[in-house]
């Protein structure tokens, strides 16, 4: 059985102002120091005993990477230690030295080797490696030919082939379609069955729930809070809440995607935000909470008529909902050049937990494209996280009240 | 480490795999080419061209200068070359996995010395069948191997880890290592380099080591051991000065990658 003690983990990189400071660095006969310490994780401590399961959460550059990376020796602490007992197995990155060249028996071999296998025992688990990756008779042709998916499958399949004491997971590791991510979640929970210890990076309640005995919470390269899983999910979901509140950023573009802003100019969103039921901006809403949706638009021409008109999109841009002021029957007659007009619009966020986009378009007309003023791509992210309701599954919170009748 | 060896053997072969992949002749292009490079030096130059060694009789003994100067030159220079270019070549596993680390450069020396021992076993075949082969002094090539990759080793990963931090060191090495060769007594003799200059070519490890393959197989006797094993001293020392830098350095390698 394996287990892991961190104390007083930090980690911090070397920042050089130019390439010439570092080569200065390196050749300064004194030994002068040209660099800064960006420090990216700052005395973090805890225990993972024997068969627990931890998981870890975080904002995006809290830290969790860092952390899995010194866990696993792969990156060196600045200061503090890692101290491991039983062998470890890491799942950070799958189909390290896997080359497109070989078969899938070869690649199979070499990723064995690189996990300090011996050929025998690569050989004696062959049949049983292939056999979880599903891939048949591909298994002796060319990893070039397998589709993603086989890839993953197949570099997942050597990388569980034998039950390690500590298992390392890292959030990525969803692989394959949904059938596979069951088996290989199930086979993660099997070696949890037998003794494995578990540190995991995720972001998915539900698996933490299933699968974690505790959480940990990184904020900021520091611990911000070690419990139970619910109890640190909660204060994670704060914590994102009450930073979008905080840092406002606008035309934010989600998950790197493109926005784009078109139109003829004489009339521009100035302003867009989402606003809970106290008025303050959010960008994280609980499912079916009141939120209002806060444009103001700047007149830069007199313009007869104008239709303001928004549309909420999942994060695949398909359109949830979308109205207009001419819609709505509120019609908006001659502006003047340099007026400012604040639209709210009041509604409940009947929404499925995810990521959610607004489309706004400032037009002359509801049926014409002709006079487009401004047409704004991800003018608004949020998202729409479920705090209190009970679990369902979709994109609209459509909540029933149930009566169930038997009859004999 | 033991327990990585099917790592180091299997990446070796993977590289040799992977060099003459889709060829038709496949591997035995690794003895093409070495044959080819024997049969200019030999039978052009010193048949053809009719060049001569001062001081050396047999009508193959410029060739076989040539050979034994240009084929260990070879294995140190692949390997120095290979070394300055072992972590950046390996970031995606130095960065992405934990195993150990001293692998790499035992990989690069595994592979450099069999496509070594393809080229100078075909040397040696080609001094047997026409009757040159230096006899029992050519056992004296094992310890002169040995103190010139403990060198070309020392220095490639000593570049190796400069050459993470500082991309120019790449460059500059594989330029040094030409005026370097042409530094070295391989393709002339030392005997028509001026006064001044010969006696700064003892500084020359290389000078020591090239002359003693000469010696083994020009001269066909036993080498002068004083030179190697002032060469064999200061292969240790950078060995150890290279491997100190690679544990000092190694995490920062692996920020910086």
């Amino acid at each position: 059985m394996g287990s892991l003690t961190v104390r007083d983990l930090s980690k911090a990189y070397k920042v050089y102002p130019s390439h010439l400071a570092r080569v200065k660095e390196l050749l300064h006969p004194l030994g002068r120091k040209y660099h800064q310490l960006k420090w990216v994780l700052k005395d973090v401590s805890f225990n993972v005993a024997p068969g627990e399961a931890v998981c870890v959460i975080g904002v995006n550059g809290a830290g969790k990477s860092t952390l899995l990376k010194m866990l696993t020796g792969i990156t060196q602490p600045t200061s503090g230690t890692v101290q491991t007992h039983g062998q470890v197995s890491a799942l950070l990155e799958l189909g390290i030295g896997f080359h497109h060249e070989f078969t899938g028996r070869q690649n199979v071999v070499m990723a064995g080797q690189l996990l300090g296998m011996s050929v025998e025992d690569i050989r004696r688990l062959m049949p049983q490696i292939a056999a979880f990756a599903e891939i048949g008779d591909y298994m002796d042709q060319p990893l070039r030919m397998y589709s993603s998916g086989m890839q993953m499958r197949l570099a997942f399949s050597v990388a569980t082939a034998r039950r390690p004491d500590i298992l390392i997971v890292d959030e990525a590791l969803s692989v394959g379609d949904a059938y596979f991510q069951h088996k290989s979640f199930d086979r993660i929970r099997n070696f949890r069955k037998e003794g494995t210890t578990l540190f995991i990076v995720s972001h998915d309640r539900i698996a933490i729930q299933a699968i974690c005995d505790r959480a940990i919470l990184l904020d900021n390269g520091k611990l911000a809070k070690e419990g139970s899983p619910d109890a640190v999910l909660d204060l994670y979901n704060a914590l994102i809440a009450e930073r979008e509140t905080t840092t406002i950023v606008q035309n934010k573009t989600a998950d790197g995607r493109v926005q784009t802003i078109s139109g003829t100019g004489e009339a521009t969103v100035s302003d867009i935000k989402l606003l809970d039921s106290q008025g303050r901006p959010i960008e994280v809403t609980n499912v079916g909470a009141e939120v209002t949706l806060e444009v103001k638009v700047r007149i830069n021409a007199n313009i007869p008529h104008f239709v303001l008109g928004y549309m909420i999109r999942d994060r695949f841009g398909q359109p949830i909902y979308g109205t207009n002021t001419y819609l709505k029957q509120l019609p908006i007659l001659d502006l003047r050049k340099g007026e400012q007009i604040n639209f709210r619009f009041d509604f409940a966020a009947n929404l499925g937990p995810g990521n959610y986009s607004v489309t706004v378009a400032l037009v002359s007309s509801d049926h014409h494209l002709d006079n487009n003023f401004e047409w704004r791509d991800l003018a608004l992210v949020f998202e729409v996280v479920n705090f209190s309701r009970q679990q369902f599954a979709g994109c609209a919170w459509l909540d029933p009240v149930v009566r169930v009748q038997r009859q004999e | 480490m033991w327990n990585f060896r099917g790592f180091v053997l299997g990446s070796i072969r993977r590289e040799f795999q992977l060099r003459y992949r889709g060829a038709v002749l496949g591997v035995a292009w690794a003895a093409i080419q070495p044959l080819a490079m024997i049969f200019i030096y030999t039978v052009i130059f010193s048949q053809v061209m009719n060049a001569k060694l001062p001081g050396a009789e047999g009508a193959f003994s410029y060739g076989i200068y040539l050979c034994a100067g240009i084929v260990t030159w070879g294995l140190f220079a692949e390997t120095v070359q290979r070394g300055q270019s072992i972590f950046l070549d390996n970031a995606n596993l130095l960065k992405k996995l934990s195993f150990p680390r001293l692998t790499l450069p035992v990989i690069v020396a595994g592979f450099t010395l069999a496509n070594f021992s393809i080229a100078f076993g075909l040397f040696l075949i080609f001094l047997l069948l026409t009757g040159n082969f230096p006899g029992l002094v050519v056992l004296a090539v094992i310890p002169l191997v040995v103190v010139q990759m403990l060198f070309a080793l020392g220095l490639g990963i000593a570049l190796g880890v400069f050459n993470v931090f500082l991309r120019d060191t790449g460059q500059i090495s594989g330029l040094v290592l030409q005026f370097w060769f042409w530094a070295t007594p391989i393709v002339y003799p030392v005997s028509i380099l001026p006064d001044w200059m010969r006696s700064w070519m003892s500084l020359n490890p290389m000078f020591h080591l090239v002359t003693a393959y000469q010696q083994i197989f020009v001269a066909r006797e036993w080498p002068e051991w004083n030179g190697v094993l002032l060469v064999g001293c200061f292969a240790v020392g950078i060995a150890l000065y290279a491997l100190g830098l690679f544990r000092r350095k190694v995490g920062e390698i692996v920020d910086q990658l």
